[in-house]
């Protein structure tokens, strides 16, 4: 079983509830939790990471044998992203606009193009305990974008184990559907604001787009839900849990602190949701 | 004319809190929601529409299935993942699609070809005599926005110089990846905001380093740093180790969660603490920009 953990936008306790439910269900399953959200991956702060191995994530760069090259231009007809142009007396690639597609050295006609690796980032991979697989990918500052992070962090997903929980980046661009891609099921978190509602909303649009079942999480439940309440029930997808505005979790969440290991009334309630996700897959 | 800019390096630290309070501190202004992916600043503000444009991101190839042979060549050039061979046809994933044109160039049958498409809208909204807004609604799954932030911006500064307005107050995107980028390139101060928790310092070094990447002046603001003051320290001394200007710390306030149920900016409340920190740091940026 594959989930993936979104939300509209950051900041709504994806973290929290990704950790909670990999911590909880490694108790009785075997589970692997990886953190897709590669601008800042925050998952590992919380647990003792055993890191096993470390690979880098690399596109191919093109570079211009000037001396052969005869500016003909047919480089920069074919780029898509300006990302490489022909002066009369150099054709020079601008590497921060270059997206690695090898469109260019495909036209030259002369083969004044080759291409090498450039690192974008990195993906770490280990275990937490004998239950719990981690992984997790890091884009590199100043990279444009993580989506090839995120697919060859993909890559390592374990078939072998019961659960896989994937923590996605924020929002509801590119990377969250890469993070989506090829999974059961996804946990929608939410705040019980009109702000998170609206950004639930963007949410719930993608999944049902993209046609995955989905269950709604809030948290920073002050007493009154309401609002995602009444949309939840219009939109027919299931409130999995409900976790309360309390200081006691904010504080823990702030120290790098699972929550459930602290209040293991919450181990059940974690254990819960899994059971009503088994059930609305398949 | 001056551009500032409120980031963080996370969603969720309290940068609506600011970049509304100081929308509403401001004024004339124009205010540019470069959040684009989860626009909700003038859900704060509740600006009148006045004009629409349409936004075409990126191209996605398209394959004439009249015309393949399914040769395969297209998807063995296809860096992206982005072209699939099921119930045997050839067709292109648009959400992986890059719109790079390796495949139309590959294709022995000229099978292919890129089409523009529409990713999304955005705005130009007036709130009152003194105030307006640019903003935007990315569709889902659409790639990585840095483009739709820059015709936000774009079009704020248009409207600012327009109006003879000299502040554009731009509420950046989130992360550290293009769209996060396009919201602070070329802009006169940054304002980054953070809050004490473990991730929140992690986070922080990595958007501290991109902003220095881009060569950008700025600041630190500690949102609710009385929640957690072990980690505020933490925060405090890896700013002062590394000569970084900490503007101000807003207290732990419960009127902000009510003003974010009001959706009212937390400075118009009289009685707000966090209000007050955030007027103090509002005055410390201003002689910045001077
Ligand atoms: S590899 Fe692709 S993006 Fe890079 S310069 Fe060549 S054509 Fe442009
Ligand atoms: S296509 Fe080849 S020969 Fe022509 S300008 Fe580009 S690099 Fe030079
Ligand atoms: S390269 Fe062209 S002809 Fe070959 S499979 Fe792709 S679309 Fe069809
Ligand atoms: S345009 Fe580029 S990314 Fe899109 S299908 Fe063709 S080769 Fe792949």
């Amino acid at each position: 079983m594959k989930i993936t953990i979104l939300s509209g936008k950051g900041g709504t306790g994806k973290t929290t509830v990704s950790t909670n439910l990999a911590y909880t269900l490694s108790k009785k399953y075997k589970v692997q939790l990886l953190d897709t959200d590669v601008e800042e991956p925050n998952d590992h702060l919380f647990f003792n990471v055993n890191v096993e191995k470390e690979e880098s994530v690399d596109i191919l760069l093109p570079v211009v044998d000037n001396d052969a090259c005869i500016r003909c231009g047919e480089c920069a007809k074919a780029c898509q992203f300006g990302a490489i142009t022909s002066f009369p007396n150099a054709t020079v690639v601008f590497k921060n606009l270059c997206h690695g597609c090898g469109a260019c050295s495909m036209v030259c006609p002369v083969n004044a193009i080759t291409e090498v690796p450039k690192s974008i980032g990195k993906i770490v991979l280990g275990k937490i305990n004998d239950n719990l697989k981690f992984g997790m990918g890091l884009l590199n500052i100043g990279e444009p974008s993580g989506v090839r992070i995120i697919r060859q962090l993909k890559k390592h997903i374990d078939e072998n184990v019961d659960v896989v929980l994937i923590d996605s980046q924020p929002g509801t661009s590119c990377p969250v559907v890469e993070s989506l891609r090829n999974i059961d099921f996804a946990i929608l978190v939410t705040e019980p604001t009109t702000f998170g509602l609206h950004d639930l909303s963007l949410a719930v649009d993608l999944v049902k787009e993209m046609e995955i079942p989905a269950g709604i999480v809030i948290n920073r439940d002050t007493g009154n839900t309401n609002l995602i309440d009444e949309y939840a029930k219009k939109e027919n997808i299931p409130i999995l849990l409900k976790i309360p505005f309390d200081r006691k979790i904010a504080k823990l969440y702030s120290e790098g602190k699972i929550f459930s290991e602290y209040l293991p009334e919450w181990e059940e309630k974690f254990a819960n949701v899994f059971d009503t996700i088994k059930g609305m897959v398949k | 004319m001056k551009q500032l800019a409120i980031v963080s390096g996370k969603g969720g630290t309290g940068k609506t809190t600011l970049s509304s309070s100081f929308g509403a501190l401001l004024s004339p202004v124009v205010l540019a929601d470069c959040d684009v992916d989860a626009a909700n600043l003038n859900l704060m503000f509740n600006g009148k529409l006045e004009e629409k444009y349409d936004y075409y991101g990126g191209k996605k190839a398209i394959i004439d299935q009249d015309k393949c042979d399914k040769c395969g060549i297209c998807k063995k050039v296809c860096r992206f993942e982005a072209i699939n061979f099921e119930n045997n046809i050839y067709e292109v994933d648009p959400y992986a699609c890059e719109g790079c044109n390796a495949c139309v160039i590959a294709c022995p049958q000229n099978a292919i070809s890129l089409e523009t498409a529409l990713s999304g809208e955005y705005y130009y909204s007036v709130i009152d005599e003194q105030k307006e807004i640019v903003h935007a609604n990315l569709n889902p799954g659409e790639e990585t926005s840095g483009g739709l932030v820059a015709e936000v911006r774009k079009l704020a500064l248009k409207k600012a110089e327009e109006k003879g307005k000299d502040i554009v107050l731009i509420d950046g995107a989130p992360g550290i990846g293009c769209p996060a980028t396009s919201s602070i390139t070329a802009t006169n101060y940054v304002i980054i905001v953070t809050e004490p928790t473990s991730s929140g310092l992690h986070d922080l070094k990595r958007i501290v380093e991109t902003v220095r990447h881009f060569r950008r002046e700025f600041g630190v603001v500690i949102n609710k740093y009385d929640l957690n003051p072990d980690v505020s320290k933490q925060i405090e001394n890896y700013c002062l180790s590394d000569n970084i200007e900490i503007l101000g710390k807003i207290p732990f306030d419960e009127l902000v969660e009510k003003s974010n149920l009001e959706m009212k900016p937390i400075v118009l409340y009289e009685n707000s603490i966090a209000g007050k920190a955030i007027k103090e740091i509002f005055e410390k940026v201003m002689e910045k920009l001077k």
